[in-house]
């Protein structure tokens, strides 16, 4: 069998090895959670923050059906904001249920899965994370 | 303590496609006329405020001074986001209050087209040679459509769903009534982009762009331009009494940016900073929600639209599709919101929006809005946000007669 092919996450929070979940930069005062690099805590202001491993369960707070997207995005597809369980807010897809409003519950659960998203020249896989119902 | 504010003139161009025009013609129509209106020239001007997102990295303000006036006078480029016309407004009164000047120009102006979408990541995606993490979140491609939406019309739904989560009695039709009461009030406003009626179905079953948000729930893109002359309490008293009784008493002037909540990391929040704005320019003027005569605020989405009621405490707490289903909002209802059309119907050219909801409302309290007039109205107040987030609200009152 040949070497597996070469993946790298689509962002920087989202670690593949093992059980892929997201991680993020808490800050070790206050415990606020940021996913992008930070000068200084948005909370407290502080600036020491070390990484949390997160948690890949979560219950859906908001989304939209997208119809109309940038060129080059395939629609339609739900976008949603969900809240980890123990912390975290994030956004992504709601991946493999459909696109039908009434299947969609807000409060639902669901839990953090990845997708390839794209491939470079030289065949390296754009892996990314979205959720599915639980 | 320096005293009041005073509105004594104001404009707005017509909004909607000036494809001969640019951006200088507008904002020297408008400026004009806010002048004229005041019965001031450019020599009673002591500062200028300029407003416009993408031109006020150009010297939008300098560049108005040629075509209405080269006096030398302090100018200000202003830009923030969707609330940057009432910033521009806001620039004025704080000069106005700092006693630095006595009369102020602010003017608001958009050229946009036919840009489509707005968002931070609209671009085409095509493979790289290499995948190369870059930016504060090692991204190696554009993530819009991969982690969610970013572009407005998502951002604002899922702000609306937010809010249907935990409410009852909000949903979609909720949201589509929004957009059925903005369209029938622009079909009264000669200075709206569209002035056409469409029933509660006609909205429900348009184009979905971002569900909830169907093509009727959206704001378009526009050209347009607004502006406002202010001045002092001690210069309004040497004004003549047709001026002075035409003034309109700037009661409230707040602005706000987003204070931390967690959920910062999926999306702007754009309830904080608006109740925030709304309590504080509820106690600088000494009025409740109850004693307004009108709203104009910023429904750039019709989901934008609900949330607010209860943000700037037109609703009871949770009570924002109750107060839709019962036409609250609605021209002859409890606290009419957006007689204008709002930005739905009227139009949101981005720089010129939050100058235009001043210009509604000092016109509605001048007694001079012709067939949209709201009959004796004393007290009204506008509200813009801008996404990122700036939240500005007036507070404006007629003067005592």
């Amino acid at each position: 069998m040949s070497e597996a092919k070469k993946r790298i996450p689509v962002v920087d929070y989202l670690v593949l090895e093992g059980d892929p979940h997201l991680v993020a930069q808490a800050c070790t005062s206050c415990g606020a959670l940021f996913f992008d690099r930070r000068n200084a805590c948005a909370r407290c202001g502080k600036v020491e923050f070390e990484r949390k491993a997160l948690a890949t369960t979560g219950t859906v707070r908001s989304f939209t059906i997208v119809h109309r997207a940038a060129p080059n995005v395939p629609v339609p597809y739900v976008s949603s904001v969900i809240e980890l369980d123990g912390g975290g807010v994030v956004k992504g897809n709601i991946v493999d249920a459909g696109s039908d409003a009434e299947k969609f519950e807000l409060g639902m659960k669901v839990r953090l899965t990845t997708f390839a998203c794209g491939l470079d020249e030289e065949g390296t896989e754009a892996v990314a994370f979205g959720f599915t119902p639980v | 303590m320096a005293g009041d504010a005073w509105i004594i003139g104001a404009s707005m161009t017509k909004f909607g496609r000036y494809p001969d025009k640019d951006s200088i013609d507008l904002a020297s129509e408008a400026a004009l006329a806010a002048m004229d209106d005041a019965g001031a020239t450019i020599h009673d001007i002591q500062i200028l405020a300029a407003g416009s997102l993408m031109e006020a990295s150009n010297m939008l303000g300098q560049r108005l001074q040629k075509q209405i006036g080269q006096t030398g006078i302090p100018v200000y480029n202003v830009a923030n986001a969707c609330a940057t016309g009432a910033t521009a407004v806001r620039t004025g009164i704080m000069a106005i209050k700092a006693g630095e000047a006595d009369m102020a120009l602010a003017v608001g102006v958009e050229q946009m087209g036919k840009m489509g979408l707005l968002g931070s990541a609209g671009q085409a995606r095509s493979a790289p040679k290499g995948f190369e993490p870059s930016g504060r979140y090692g991204s190696v491609m554009s993530v819009e459509g991969v982690l969610g939406t970013q572009l407005m019309p998502g951002v604002f739904a899922q702000a609306g769903m937010d809010y249907a989560s935990r409410h009852d009695g909000v949903g979609f039709e909720q949201f589509a009534k929004v957009a059925e009461k903005n369209h029938a009030h622009s079909a009264l406003n000669p200075l709206a982009q569209y002035r056409k009626v469409f029933s509660l179905e006609e909205v429900m079953e348009a184009a979905m762009v971002a569900y909830p948000n169907t093509l009727l729930m959206c704001c378009p893109t526009g050209d347009g331009a607004a502006s406002v002359v202010l001045c002092s309490d001690a210069k309004l008293k040497t004004l003549d009494p047709d001026v002075r009784r035409r003034a309109v008493k700037i009661s409230a002037s707040v602005l706000t940016s987003d204070p931390y909540v967690e959920s910062d990391t999926a999306q702007p929040d754009v309830s904080t900073l608006t109740k925030r704005a709304a309590a504080t320019a509820y106690e600088q003027a000494g009025v409740s929600p109850q004693d307004l005569d009108l709203v104009e605020l910023h429904d750039c989405f019709a989901t934008a639209e609900l949330i607010h009621y209860e943000n700037l405490q037109l609703c009871e707490p949770g009570g924002a599709g109750d107060f839709i289903d019962r036409r609250g909002p609605w021209r002859d209802g409890a606290i009419p919101v957006n007689v204008s059309g709002g930005l739905i119907s009227k139009g949101h050219p981005i720089g010129a929006t939050g100058v235009a909801n001043l210009y509604e409302v000092a016109t509605h309290l001048r007694g001079e809005a012709g067939d949209r007039q709201i009959e004796g109205a004393r007290v009204g107040l506008t509200h813009v946000i801008g996404l990122g987030s700036a939240c500005g609200v007036h507070v404006l009152e007629r003067a005592a007669s």
